[in-house]
């Protein structure tokens, strides 16, 4: 075998395996080498041997699960000290979809408590440390797959995204992150944040390893009654040109005036070119309603967690603090057992909620995200695709906003607006500044999973992203004497 | 005279009778191990959602028709957030402002509004009384949550504990009728909270209203109502005011204790459930709830009186005890000879004052065989005392009243030729009452009578009695 079969994409492993080039038990057993000595603290649990594969298109191919799905005696706490101990008696559909079709579970991945985060160092178990510089943070919420796709740590991972935490740390690890249309995925066994915004994806090296794992993740779920799957199946893409394709730039989500770094544009700006040389159309045009986006989405999100998260109350499973009676029981548990984002967010929603702020908080968000939803309507009727910068910056130190929220809910700026339309967007690699990633990222309209895929193969073999640096930087000790250095990985 | 009026509304909760619960696929409780009838859902485990049980919605839109409530062509559920460890969520899934149903009628009272929710879990307070402040501990049962309820919310139109009763039990045999529930008060299947206030007779506005809470028989809802009245009044004449509070009533001491004051209440913050999409009710659900509909109490007392001339309080007791309406209706198609009115009379009075609340079909009498007593009684064939022993026999034992009047020689005396004779001697031996009789004055005639039934041994007719009197006495 020639070549290390952790550069395989997942579409190429599939093959290979095929070929019998390689077997699954190899494959599986060079991925769980490096997650087990993964030193960017990706991973909260890592399985000690490859469990049984089913058959199926995906037969044999690892994966790396976010840690807020559901997986039978397997960890899943969401990334929350209040979840200690949890390993649920049920399996996430998502998961059930993805075992079917023949993948087997490597891994639990670090995140942000309940996905509440663009850092990843609101988790319990730690901050996710960023593959192409371990003083930067891999965004999150679901820093901890993205930096274990980035790092060859995983061949790709699933995870969420509520307002951006697909996208946001796909673009700062330099990978390929997709949000599907809400409902096209079941959110059955994936322990909710804000449920009418949650929606799981993938996390994977390049497109074409998108198209076939979200291809495999959909399904209209008996048990979410918000699912409704897609109405064709996922088709791997092919497309090499844009010949005729509309982008429309919307003047609110771009530009150094939104706050958009200047490499982060030029970045961007060197993406539209390429894309017009390909054959597509850019124009600028406006979504008057997106700037209020990240305003209701902080009123909306945080509203259904505080009523989400009640149920972690120490009575019957997770965390239970000692109390003398059931209001110090609930109390101390939810005290001890809820980081101080968690908490922020409960108390945000639970005041937006109350009885006489209800129609000024969260009645008024409610409207603005029928206005941006309108706006998006109105835009595809003239674009095919929104096209915007995922990520207002590249990633940022450790620790340099975790102090400041207002600063760190800028993040999702660009990608919060879809989020509250419902509709699907994806982040492709876009090309270095400071020497770091920045993301592209591409909205269609609900249900254009496959045009968007379509052109984002397009531009991605136009822009030919290397990723190699963060594979080969991995999350690997790079010398025998660095080994043992990191944290070994809930072993 | 009472200067104030009670002015009392309800809001019952009733368990419905589906196969599984609102919204999981767990078979409803039936006295099973705790903690046996529980999934994800229903335990509130990280991750799981609900799913609304089409059967619930379905009796849901029956209750509404049963009511005359207006059916909503979209619904939503909302979440109720509050903590208490028999709500695993923290949040109960349940309607609010846009509920199944709105509006209508039952008999005399307004209806505000139907809609569906899931129950709560039981809580088990662990020590000798079972009562939470003498317990050290608790322990939850899941098997009860999530079990589909029904809330029926009336407007404020009932007067008085009685009439509250009356209602509830009118309600409880619609909802029997229509099959969606046993609606079991004892066992919980069936509860009710009452709001209560008064105000000064012939004024409008109401008054601060208190919230009594689960009174678990149709008897402590009359009491626990009447002592929250009297409480009420009894306050408000001693110059002081009712505070808006939820209240519980203790039918061992009849003892009214408050539970929480207004300032104490929950603020449950309600907002739609995102978990679950709008119920649409297609055409389709609202035919197939209308094909489910069975007579209704209403309806039928309304036949009961057109068909066979019922006086209206007749039909109505008939109706509200769909048992006792189905005894009679049979008994009419067994003899179709036998008068309507009469026959309800009986069924209503003497054969209700022999069973009680207990269901005519659990004593020995076949509805044909009342029917056939009450008709030999407008044949004169048995006179009313004859036919009461009749009835006592039958409802016993069973069997057929004409054999019994038979063997028991209770057959009455009526013709003029059979009673003749001991009128006459009647007469004779009570002198001066037949002159006063003659002389206009028929008070003594009850002096004849007795002495007519001793010598007959109560079988005569007391009516032709009378008649043949005075016709001997030219009256």
């Amino acid at each position: 075998m020639s070549t290390d079969p952790v550069r395989l994409t997942a579409a190429q492993a599939v093959e290979a395996l095929g070929r019998g080039d390689l077997s699954a038990a190899e494959l599986f057993a060079a991925y769980r080498e490096r997650a087990a000595a993964d030193e960017l603290n990706a991973f909260t649990w890592v399985a000690e041997e490859a469990p049984a594969a089913q058959d199926g298109p995906l037969h044999g191919i690892p994966i790396a699960v976010k840690d807020l799905f559901c997986t039978t005696g397997v960890p899943s706490q969401s990334g929350s000290k209040i979840l200690e101990g949890y390993r649920p008696p049920y399996t996430a559909t998502v998961v059930e979809n993805l075992e079917q079709a023949g993948t087997t579970l490597l891994g639990k991945t670090n995140q942000d408590e309940f996905a509440m985060g663009s850092s990843n160092e609101n988790s319990a178990f730690g901050p996710v440390l960023n593959p192409w510089d371990r003083g930067r943070v891999p965004g999150g919420s679901s820093g901890g797959s993205a930096a274990a796709v980035a790092a060859g740590l995983a061949p790709w991972a699933i995870a969420t995204d509520t307002g951006g935490s697909i996208r946001q740390p796909a673009a700062l690890c330099g990978i390929v992150g997709m949000k599907p249309t809400y409902g096209a995925v079941s959110r059955y066994g994936m322990i909710a944040f804000a449920s009418s915004l949650d929606q799981a994806g993938p996390l994977t090296r390049d497109v074409t390893d998108a198209a076939l794992l979200l291809g495999h993740m959909v399904s209209a779920d008996p048990r979410d009654s918000t699912s409704i799957g897609l109405p064709e199946e996922i088709a791997l893409p092919t497309a090499q040109r844009l010949d005729g394709i509309r982008l429309g730039v919307p003047e609110e989500l771009s530009g150094e005036a939104e706050g958009i770094e200047p490499g982060v544009m030029e970045a961007f700006e060197r993406t539209l070119r390429v894309a017009e040389e390909l054959g597509a159309s850019v124009e600028t045009m406006r979504l008057p309603h997106a700037e209020h986006g990240l305003s209701a989405y902080y009123v909306l999100a945080p509203a259904e967690a505080s009523s989400n998260l009640a149920r972690y109350d120490g009575v019957r499973y997770g965390l239970r603090a000692n109390g003398h009676d059931l209001v110090s029981l609930y109390t101390r548990t939810r005290h001890d057992g809820f980081g101080p984002e968690v908490k922020r967010r409960i108390m945000l929603g639970t005041y937006a909620l109350s009885s006489g702020y209800y129609d000024a908080y969260y009645g008024r968000a409610q409207k603005v995200r029928t206005k941006i939803a309108d706006d998006f309507r109105a835009a595809f009727e003239r674009f095919d695709f929104v096209v915007t910068p995922t990520a207002p910056t590249v990633a940022f130190g450790l620790g340099t906003k975790v102090h400041d929220p207002l600063a760190m809910y800028l993040n999702d700026y660009c990608t919060v607006p879809m989020s509250l339309a419902g509709t699907p967007a994806i982040s492709i690699p876009n090309g270095l500044a400071e020497g770091l990633p920045t993301g592209f990222q591409i909205a269609g309209p609900a249900f254009s999973e496959n045009a968007i895929l379509e052109a984002a193969h397009a531009l991605e073999g136009a822009i030919g992203f290397d990723g190699s640096t963060a594979l080969s930087r991995g999350g690997m000790p790079s010398t025998p004497s660095e080994r043992g250095a990191g944290r070994p990985a809930g072993l | 005279m009472n200067p104030y009026e009670p002015v009392i509304g309800l809001e019952i909760h009733v368990q419905l009778g589906t196969r599984t619960k609102m919204f999981c696929g767990c078979e409803l409780t039936f006295g099973e191990p705790p903690n046996t009838r529980t999934c994800p859902v229903c335990l509130g485990l990280p991750g799981a959602l609900p799913v609304v049980n089409a059967r619930a919605i379905h009796f849901g839109l029956m209750t509404g028709m049963a009511v005359g409530s207006e059916l909503a062509p979209r619904s939503v559920f909302h979440r109720k957030n509050y903590f208490y460890p028999d709500l695993p969520k923290g949040y109960q899934i349940s309607q609010y402002d846009e509920p199944l149903c709105l509006g209508g009628r039952l008999g005399d009272v307004r209806i505000h509004r139907v809609h569906l929710e899931e129950d709560a879990a039981k809580l088990v307070h662990v020590g000798a009384s079972g009562r939470i402040d003498s317990s050290s501990s608790s322990v939850v049962d899941f098997n009860r949550g999530g079990t589909p309820l029904v809330e029926i919310v009336t407007e404020p139109d009932l007067r008085s504990g009685e009439q509250a009763r009356e209602w509830l039990t009118l309600l409880r045999t619609t909802l029997r009728q229509l099959g969606v529930s046993d609606v079991n008060m004892e066992e919980g299947s069936l509860r009710c909270d009452a709001n209560i206030s008064v105000r000064p007779e012939g004024t409008t506005e109401l008054g601060v209203k208190t919230e009594l809470k689960n009174m678990n028989s149709f008897r402590f809802l009359e009491r626990g109502i009447r002592a929250e009245v009297a409480r009420q009044i009894e306050l408000l004449e001693r110059g002081g005011e009712v505070v808006q509070e939820t209240l519980h009533y203790d039918p061992r001491s009849e003892r009214i204790t408050s539970m929480r004051s207004k300032e104490e209440a929950h603020d449950y913050r309600y907002f739609p459930e995102p978990d679950l999409v709008p119920v649409r009710i297609e055409q389709t659900m609202l035919d197939e709830a209308h094909a489910a509909m069975p007579e209704l109490p209403a309806d039928r007392a309304a036949r009961l009186e057109r068909e066979h001339g019922l006086t209206e309080a007749s039909a109505k007791q008939l109706a509200f005890r769909a048992e006792l309406g189905d005894f009679f209706e049979e008994g009419l198609r067994g003899d179709g000879d036998v008068p309507a009115q009469p026959l309800a009379n009986w069924v209503t009075g003497e054969l209700v004052a022999r069973i009680g609340d207990s269901d005519p079909g659990d004593s020995r009498i076949e509805p044909g065989a009342l029917a056939a007593l009450v008709g030999m009684l407008e044949d004169r064939e048995v006179n009313q005392g004859g036919a009461r022993q009749v009835l006592d026999r039958l409802v016993a034992e069973g069997g057929e009243p004409r054999a019994i009047v038979k063997s028991e020689g209770l057959g009455a005396i009526g013709g003029e030729d059979e009673l003749s004779g001991v009128i006459d001697a009647a007469l004779a031996a009570n002198a001066d009452a037949a002159a006063k009789i003659q002389g206009g004055n028929e008070k003594p005639m009850g002096a004849i009578l007795g002495y007519v039934m001793r010598e007959t041994k109560g079988r005569a007719d007391g009516g032709e009695v009378t008649r043949l009197v005075r016709e001997k006495l030219g009256v």
